[in-house]
Order: structure tokens, then sequence, then C-alpha cells
């Protein structure tokens, strides 16, 4: 389209700019509580106090980086969520394979039943009390396993699968079949391996939804070992339990316990930062997917 | 359709067997969702009949005896507690302010995103918009603690510098109602227009190109040309919007709010939290949130009818 117009007239041009710095604005108003927040936990105690520090750092200091990193129930949650996340994500991408890729075939009886049980669940859920009373009745409450099992299948993510599922031609399929491969083996040799973008995406979303979330720890787990890193880190900012959590004397200064949380949240952020520019073109494509209308 | 059944019907245990012997896999890869769905979305579904029952922790769930009032008696008392109907009416106010607020601004910014001629400042300037997705909401709740700060936080900091009074953003309840929908926005607004572009990618250029040659400028075109290019997409998320106006997400509201705000910031997942789980008056909560799913179904249903009626596609 760009070679159609020989010549952007002036007006144009000036449109174009004035598209340009409205981006910029957007784009700094994304990015300015991140860069307030990094500056405010590398800047000096005392500038803190006198509020001179704005955009950045002031009377560069590292302590309370130091003082988190050095701080073992902090690692230890860290730790754990990371173990909890990968965990949990393999398990969802596993339980949302084996539900998608049957639901494919137009020829499974019960094809129908099976969507209707799946597609009321989206609209009607029990409610807050009958879910934490079955994970009493279950006996899951204070179980670690409470993080993992009950949200490891969303049928969101699910429909995102299946509607990747069906982009793959199904002559690959049926040529695969009249060879005498078994679905298992479909599944295994033909699907899985073309699937990759989609499942990227989707370790993408579960990975975020665990290491994001909070409030199924806040319900159903008490024991403070299995704390996931978001739980703390509301404990710390809201400080509940902060003697227990900060073992050094950091709180009790305030220009370094204002450091020190920014520093935490900080540090609880980083992981993810890193990770999702580099999957941009995924999720941009499952998003898309997931709004195919079925 | 009907001829082919009958011509099945005769040999249909043969089929059936020769059917399975090649299916089975299929329904073994299906068991594990199926128990899944059954253990962790149906089974509390039995649970839901303590907003009509008297709840005891010794008995099972139909041994318990039946609530007063014909079993009403939990639904009565939560329509005369000052706490809930408090929640309700706040859960209401903030989910129309995200749609009328927050709902055009995606849109929007798809729009402006698909102006810009630079690959390179497109891509990073989407990079940068979704960020905020990524971020939970108590690293929101974090990061707006430290920018809305009364005495120094940056924001205060500002309007201080320029004569201004300091806004406490987080700490009254009309201005903690701004903050939380502008939150709300800055964390989904980038995200939420992924769809838009992703819409406005499949209109065909052809129409851009008559457009032009019809002498239409920029605005016009945008207005005539990628609007209703993407007005399908639209009705099918206002609709979803329209449907959860009483639902409530319980993270962000429970991440963002204080004891001093409570009375604009208690919504209903959260007042079910503190007075069921925390509280314990099972019936009661169960209560509440049963009416809030079906209100929540019926909104959604008759969104998705009147879409139909007014000739878009619903959303199934």
């Amino acid at each position: 389209m760009d070679e159609s117009r020989v010549i952007r007239s002036f007006k144009t041009q000036i449109g174009d700019w004035i598209f340009v710095i409205i981006c910029a604005i957007i784009a700094l108003i994304c990015l300015l509580p991140m860069v307030n927040l990094l500056a405010r936990s590398l800047s000096g105690t005392d500038y803190l106090v006198r509020h001179e520090v704005y955009l950045w750092p002031k009377g560069w200091n590292f302590g309370a980086y130091k003082t988190v990193l050095s701080d073992m129930k902090y690692i230890r949650s860290f730790i754990w969520t990371a173990i909890l996340t990968v965990m949990c994500t393999f398990l969802s991408l596993f339980m949302t394979t084996i539900c998608a890729y049957p639901l494919m075939f137009e020829k499974l009886r019960g094809r129908g039943f099976f969507n209707i049980v799946i597609t009321i669940t989206m609209f009607f859920s029990a409610g807050t009390i009958p879910n934490y009373l079955l994970m009493k009745s279950l006996h899951l409450l204070n179980n670690p396993l409470v993080l993992m099992v009950p949200y490891c299948l969303s049928v969101y993510n699910m429909i995102i699968m299946r509607s990747f599922f069906y982009g793959i031609p199904d002559s690959l399929r049926e040529s695969a079949e009249i060879d005498g491969a078994s679905f298992f083996r479909i599944l295994w040799s033909i699907y899985l391996p073309l699937s990759k973008p989609v499942l990227a995406t989707l370790a993408l979303f579960y990975a975020v939804g665990r290491w994001n979330g909070y409030s199924d720890a806040l319900m159903y787990m008490k024991n403070k070992d299995f704390y996931p890193l978001q739980l703390l880190l509301y404990n710390i900012l809201n400080n509940v339990n902060s003697v227990e959590v900060a073992t050094q004397e950091g709180f009790s200064a305030p220009g370094l316990a204002e450091s020190l949380k920014a520093a935490i949240v900080m540090f609880s952020t980083i992981p993810i930062l890193c990770i999702y520019p580099f999957l941009q073109k995924y999720f941009i494509h499952g998003v898309t997917l997931g709004a195919v209308k079925e | 359709m009907a001829k082919s059944k009958t011509v099945v019907k005769t040999p249909k245990q043969k089929i059936t067997k020769a059917y399975m012997k090649r299916y089975w896999q299929l329904y073994a890869l299906l068991l594990l969702p199926m128990i899944y769905f059954f253990v962790f979305k149906y089974v509390p579904m039995e649970y839901v009949l303590i907003a009509f029952k008297k709840y005891s922790i010794v008995q099972k769930v139909w041994e318990m005896p039946w609530a007063k009032n014909h079993g009403m008696e939990y639904f009565i008392k939560a329509f005369s507690s000052k706490d809930f109907i408090n929640s309700l009416r706040n859960t209401i106010v903030l989910n129309l302010l995200d749609l009328v607020i927050g709902f055009p601004i995606p849109i929007i910014f798809a729009l402006i995103l698909n102006e810009l001629r630079f690959k390179l400042f497109k891509k990073s300037v989407q990079t940068i918009a979704y960020m905020p997705h990524f971020l939970s909401w108590v690293i929101i709740y974090g990061l707006a603690l430290q920018l809305f700060a009364p005495t120094n936080g940056l924001v205060n900091m500002a309007i201080m510098k320029f004569g201004g009074e300091a806004v406490p953003f987080l700490n009254e309840g009309k201005h903690w109602v701004g903050t939380y929908i502008g939150l709300g926005i800055w964390q989904s607004f980038g995200w939420n227009s992924i769809i838009y572009l992703a819409a406005i990618a499949g209109i065909s250029p052809e129409l851009y190109e008559a457009a032009s040659v019809d002498g239409a400028g920029r605005f016009q075109k945008m207005w005539h040309v990628t609007l209703p290019g993407i007005k399908p997409t639209i009705v099918v998320l206002l609709i979803m919007a329209l449907g959860n106006v009483i639902g409530s997400n319980f993270d962000r509201p429970f991440a963002l709010q204080n004891n001093l705000v409570m009375q604009n910031a208690e919504v209903i997942s959260t007042y079910v939290y503190k007075a069921g789980i925390k509280g314990l008056q099972f019936s009661l909560t169960t209560a509440v949130g049963l009416f809030q799913s079906v209100v929540n179904v019926i909104f959604l249903l008759s969104a998705n009818w009147l879409s139909r009626k007014l000739g878009e596609r619903g959303i199934w």
C-alpha cells in the first residue's frame, strides 16, 4: 500500500507525527510506575525520606536488594513459587491437550454431550463457599496440591488449543489414519510437534496465572511455608507479620522500609518481565484464536 | 440426516465394536478432564444447597435442616444486611464505570496504533503496552502505593511542586474509585487492544483504497471503514462485558482495597470471602454467591439475546 501513495502530503506527515507522539506518551504512562519503583528501590534512604526521588535513583544504594536476597523467608517463597509454576504449567498443558484433542474429532460419539458439560462450567460456577467446602471435604485445605489441581484446566485455554488443532490440515491426519496410526500416535507425532506455538502461548498464560495468583492460597492455604510469592508480598505490603518477614533492622528506618518494599516488588516482577516480550508473537496469535467463534 | 441414521441402524452393534476398537483411545484421553470437570465444577454444585439450609459442620448436605421461610431465610437475611447491599452497589458501580470508561479505550488505542507508520516503533509501543497485563494485582498495588503515596509518592510530589494539594488517591472513597478504575484501564487496555488490532488487520485493503479514491481523509477512513470493519468484534466483547456487570473478580478489588475506603471498595467477592471463609457464615454467603451466579447468567443470556435481536451475531 505504501508504494501506491507516491507523495505523502505535508498534512498527512504532520498527522503521522502526532500519532507517534500520542503513542510515545502512552508508552511512557505504562513505564512510569516501573521506572519510579526502580528508582526508589535503588535510592539512598535519606533521599527517600527527603522526598527527592522521582524517576532516577539518587545516592545509589543496593542495600535494599541485598536485604531481600539475604532474607531466607523471601528466597524460599520465590523458589517454591518457581517450582509450583513449572509443575502447574506442565500439568495444565497436559490436561488441556488431552481435553482439546479428542473433542476435535467430529466422529467422536458423545462429543456434543462433552461440549455441553464443559460449556456449562464457563457460565455457571458454584461459587466461593461451595468450592471452599469441596476443598475441605477432599482434604485439600493446607495441602500444597490445592495450589495446583483445582485450576489446572481452563476451558478458555482449551478452546484456544482446539481452535489451533482445527487449523492443522485434516489431510495430515487422514493420511496417517490410512497408514493405520492410532489416535495416540497421531497426537504424539503429528499434532504436538505442529502445536509448539500454541503450547508456548498457553504455557505463558498458565505460568503467568500461577505466578500472579494469590487468592487460592489466601483461601485454601494456611501453612505459611507454602505461601506463594504474591501472597507473601501482599502481607509485606500491608505490614502483616512484617517483623517476621524483614529479619533485619530494615523496617525500623522509614526510608529503608520504602526502598525495601520497592525492591521486593521489583524482584517479584522480574521473571515475567524477562519472558513475555519473547513470546509476543505467540500470545497475540493465541488471543486471536480464543476469539474465534466455534 | 434422518436417512443416514436408519441406514446405520441395523448393523449398529458391529459398528460400535469396530468403532470402540479404534476410538477408545479418545475416550481414554477424555477420562481425566471429565473427572476434573465432574469433581471440581459439578460436585461443588451440591453445596449450593447450603444456601437453603441451616449449615452444620457435622452433617452431610442433604441431612441439614431446611432454613426458615421455606428455605429463603438466608436470602432475606442477605438483602436486609447493610454490608451485602453496600457490596452489591459497589460491585455494580465499579463494573459500570469500568465498562463506560474502560471499554472504549482499547478500541481507541488500536485505532491510534493502526495509524503508526514506523513498524519498529509500533512494535515497541505494543510490547510496552502489553506489559501491565503480566503484572499481578498485588504488584500493581505495590506500584500504586509507591506512586500515589500521600507525601512522597511521585504523583503527589509533582502535584505539590506545581502548587497543588496532595490528593488522597488510595485513602479516600471517591478518589479510590478513580484510582481503581484508572489502574484497571492501565493494566488491561494494551492487552484488550490485541483483539481489535487483529480485527483491523482482517479488513480488506481494497476498502481503504476505494475510500482514498473517493477522497476520504484519515479520520473519515477510521470512521467509515475501520470502525464498521471491527463492529462485530466490538459487539461480541460488549456483550461479554455487559454479561459481567454483576460478576466480580477477586484479585483486583481485594489487593487494592484498604480499611479507609471499604464503604466504596467492598464488592461481592471480597464480602463473601470475609463473611464466609473468615466469618464462617457459610449459608449466608453461599446464598449471596448463588444470587450472583444466577443474575450473571441471566445478564449474559439477555445480552446475547439482545445482540441477536439487533441483527448482530451472538457469542454462541
